[in-house]
């Protein structure tokens, strides 16, 4: 039966941007559930910011393919999620209406750029979430704050209304308490869509198998190196033994294009990114300049009044790294990099099926832990390959560490999205 | 010949958009003229957050045909970029284009040269891209109060065909100009007649020195008067000595001169990078599957063979796809019969009264010119009263009034041609004689001037209805008995 459900959580953790009293909903296979949904993913009718003041007010006349197959399955759209303004950064922090706080432990941050969708989850204020990932934006705060998180293959949900922040790597997700929700989800927002040039015909209609007997692991040496803290290390070592219990075998293996991983990544996210955000010039969207200077000036002030530091900070690295003469040396290096990435996967994929690891680094940070940038983006070098190389990439709560939650990464062959639910599927059911 | 010192070099980029049903991205209709600002437009035409384009795939079969045309060699690859800037009617401050990797490279178009006979102007590489949208200007562009953006035309395919700098003239660049829209036509991928569906950027220099890139130029005379313009300035300046800047000028129509751009659009820096959205563009394949329609040249051929039309003749009717196929409706019941006095009457006294009037083709019915040619033909009137009875039926239609037949402008206006045995014809003559003895004295002087005069009186008199020869032996006729 289609209706409305009344929505009004105690959000203490600052999860959301915009929330819905009174959310309406259809039939289908999300009935009356309650959706959250970030916040750089348009929604008809519902303002959507990205957690920027310069979209302070705008509010979209359409629904993003996702979105409308949510609502085509009965979900209601309850809310609008914070995150790191425009999706950089790793904490939440960067938003332009106030951090999120961790419900694990509210001097830390949930993580980001996806955290207002894990806290919410997290919270238990919804039961799923959507949640977008560009260099570990979903799984990182999957992990923080110890729910479960997909980053799909590229190209298998459709990105048409995603506000873009890094074209070539990013993707809507599904955000929830257990392997099963997210692999519900998952079946809802996946498939082709015309808007979307690289979007696949590969449907997702999977049910999660906890079977994984004969199941062959890779376990990079980089994901339990220098900078992996050895606690963490530990608990997800320890996660890695019981799929072996369950008839797994592990194969250890490198990937040594990961030393550019991190270059490759800030240099192709940045480029996009300054690109993409051209766009905001406080005339179509936000709150109009009070200028009565010329259009070029006028750009100018608005630009610099109303994003953030971080967004300023990667409009100016990537308009810098496309500028004249540098293309080559920046931006089409870096897609080589990303090439010898997939490749150096291909490799391993040939003799494994899933690769494991640590989902981050270290457990959750403390609010303004992470003040540098460069230490910020440190912390996404074990995400920001799967986005690199398009693969799949899941993170499953694996156990705790100082009391905080940690996350099991698995990715996969690329399109093999069904396989890390079913690992982590087969993780979950063995320790629950 | 033109002194190889001063020699003038020019080469054209000329952007025109593709004639599809729906945008390049979108599936917004490209039918926006006569629609208010801002109605032909959705999410990914107006560059909404979260938009992304989705390619026509009739805007590259279009740019193709027009490749194939042209002579060009498709890539294997092909790839679509952003070109990166602000501008206020630019939805998404970058525009959708292609860079390192267009969709064709090489080709020609033949030109006739100034010098006579054919030349070919090569062409440097043909690519698709997006037409940004417009900027309506309130008041004037510097002290206006303020600017609207229409995006109706944002999103509409164009083509950019780059040429090489292989014109000698601004002549020259205008009959370049009108081969490809002629060519354009013949394919059905390109309506000329639409306002601002095609525009020109021109480069010119003069041999040795430095060349100007002229902008804006939206109109095809628009490209010669420009570059006269040009050239004139240019070579003023090295005449004193000057040096020519490099530099970017905006063409004012209106005014007809050029103007430098302030320094601060020449300072761009587009930062191209390959457009992530959209996957490369593997076509080449396609190319043997166009079957190209006739082509102008191919026409122009065809009407020297088949209907004996003069080179010129048949250059003028094929040069443009609208007056061939007019020409074809007109002469289509006697081809043979119809075709030598229809290609002077069209290509000649037709196209003068309609340019006179600024007049459309569309605007005259063929089977109107059909009547007017057979009465040419039967000797029913002089040639004279036909540019009568053609005038009064384009008048007839520029005042929006019925226009009649030309059969019924003849009966109308008494314009049959009146024959010598009628008498008419010689009482006139006999009236004009005696009532001019001083041309009657002239005449017997030997001053030839006097029977051109009397003739002159005769026509005047029979209201131009007399055939000419007719005339003309009557006359000396009766000048004979008179000496007698
Ligand atoms: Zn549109």
């Amino acid at each position: 039966m289609s209706g409305e459900i009344a929505f009004n959580p105690d959000d203490k953790y600052n999860a959301f941007l915009t929330t819905c009293r009174k959310a309406p909903h259809g039939t289908g296979k999300l009935a009356g559930v309650a959706v959250a949904v970030k916040d750089n993913i348009s929604t008809l009718n519902i303002e959507t910011t990205c957690a920027s003041k310069i979209l302070k007010g705008y509010i979209p006349p359409y629904d993003a393919h996702a979105v409308g197959l949510l609502k085509s399955e009965g979900a209601a759209i309850v809310g609008k999620t914070n995150m790191d303004e425009f999706g950089m950064g790793t904490t939440t922090e960067n938003s332009g209406f106030g951090p999120t706080l961790n419900p694990c432990d509210t001097t830390r941050v949930p993580g980001g750029s996806s955290g207002g969708s894990a806290a919410a989850v997290a919270a238990g204020m919804v039961r799923m979430a959507l949640g977008t990932d560009t260099g570990g934006s979903i799984r990182c705060p999957a992990a923080f704050c110890g729910i479960v998180g997909l980053k799909p293959s590229y190209g298998r949900v459709s990105r048409y209304g995603l506000i873009a922040y890094s074209n070539s790597l990013e993707q809507i997700g599904p955000m929830g308490k257990t392997v099963t929700d997210v692999s519900t989800l998952m079946g809802v927002i996946a498939g082709y869509d015309r808007h979307d040039t690289s979007s696949l015909n590969k449907p997702y209609n999977h049910t999660p198998k906890a079977d994984i007997k004969g199941l062959r692991i890779g376990i990079p040496q980089e994901y339990f190196g220098k900078g992996v803290d050895s606690q963490v290390a530990a608990v997800v070592k320890k996660a890695i033994g019981r799929l072996e219990e369950l008839g797994a075998t592990t194969v250890p293996c490198s990937i040594p294009s990961m030393e550019y991983a991190l270059a490759a990544y800030y240099v192709t996210c940045t480029c996009e990114a300054s690109s993409n955000l051209a766009r905001f010039d406080g005339v179509r969207y936000g709150p109009a300049a009070d200028t009565k200077k010329s259009w070029h000036d006028a750009y100018q002030e608005v630009r610099s009044a109303a994003f953030g530091p971080e967004v300023r900070r990667r409009i100016m690295l990537g308009t810098f790294a496309l500028s004249s003469g540098y293309y080559g040396k920046y931006y089409a290096k870096a897609q080589i990099a990303r090439e010898n990435i997939k490749a150096d996967f291909n490799r391993i994929f040939a003799d494994v099926d899933v690769i494991a690891g640590p989902t981050m680094p270290t457990i959750a940070f403390k609010l303004k832990e992470k003040s540098d940038p460069l230490s910020m983006y440190l912390a996404d070098i074990l995400t920001v390959p799967a986005n690199l190389a398009g693969i799949p990439a899941i993170s499953v709560p694996c156990g705790k560490s100082e009391g905080m939650p940690v996350g099991l990464q698995i990715m996969g062959r690329m399109f093999d999205d069904e396989r890390v639910v079913d690992v982590a599927y087969a993780y979950e059911q063995a320790v629950n | 010949m033109v002194d190889a010192e001063d020699q003038v070099i020019v080469g054209l980029e000329v952007h025109c958009q593709l004639d599809t049903k729906s945008k390049l991205f979108c599936g917004c209709s490209t039918d926006y003229r006569s629609d208010g600002p801002n109605t032909h437009v959705c999410p990914i035409c107006l560059g909404l957050p979260g938009a992304m384009p989705a390619l026509n795939k009739r805007a590259i079969q279009y740019a193709m045909k027009v490749a194939k045309a042209l002579n060009c060699e498709v890539l294997n690859e092909s790839e679509f970029s952003r070109k990166n800037y602000f501008y206020p009617d630019l939805d998404k401050a970058y525009q959708i284009t292609q860079y390192d990797k267009p969709l064709a490279e090489g080709g020609y178009v033949e030109i006739e040269s100034d010098e006579g006979g054919e030349r070919k102007i090569r062409l440097t590489r043909i690519h698709v891209e997006e037409d940004p949208g417009r900027l309506v200007h309130m008041g004037n562009v510097e002290r206006g109060k303020y600017s609207l953006v229409d995006y109706n035309r944002a999103g509409i395919p164009l083509i950019e065909i780059v040429s090489e700098p292989d014109m000698r003239s601004p002549k020259e660049a205008r009959k370049f100009l009108n081969k490809l829209r002629a060519k354009l036509e013949y394919l059905s991928v390109f309506d000329s007649e639409k306002e601002g569906s095609l525009r020109v950027d021109a480069n010119i220099s003069i041999k040795g020195n430095e060349r100007v890139e002229v902008k804006n130029i939206t109109s095809y005379k628009g490209v010669e008067k420009a570059l006269l313009f040009e050239v004139t300035r240019q070579k003023n300046l090295i005449r004193r000595g000057q040096k020519i800047e490099r530099e970017t000028r905006h063409y004012l129509e209106a005014r007809g001169v050029t103007q430098s751009a302030r320094s601060k659009e020449q300072e761009n820096d587009y930062r191209y990078f390959p457009e992530p959205d959209l996957r490369p563009l593997r076509v080449k394949s396609w190319v043997d599957g166009i079957i190209l329609p006739e082509l102008p040249d191919a026409r122009r051929e065809r009407f020297i063979a088949e209907y004996g039309c003069s080179l010129n003749h048949a250059r003028t009717l094929t040069g443009e796809l609208k007056l061939a196929n007019f020409f074809e409706k007109v002469v289509a019941s006697d081809k043979a019969g119809l075709a030598p006095l229809a290609s002077t009457w069209i290509a000649d006294t037709l196209i003068g009264e309609l340019n006179y009037r600024d007049m459309s083709l569309d605007k005259v019915e063929p089977a109107a010119m059909t009547g007017l040619v057979l009465l040419l033909k039967a000797g029913t009137i002089t040639d004279k009263s036909g540019v009568e009875v053609l005038r009064v039926m384009l008048d007839q239609r520029l005042k929006n009034e019925t226009v009649e037949t030309p059969d019924a402008i003849v009966k109308r206006l008494n314009l049959a041609k009146t024959t010598g045995d009628s008498g008419a014809i010689a009482a006139a003559v006999e009236a004009a004689i005696t009532e001019n003895p001083k041309a009657l004295e002239d005449y017997r002087a030997g001053k030839g001037g006097a029977l051109n005069f009397l003739v002159g009186q005769v026509m005047k008199k029979t209201r131009g209805k007399a055939d000419p020869a007719e005339l003309n032996r009557m006359l000396t006729e009766a000048l004979k008995k008179r000496e007698a």
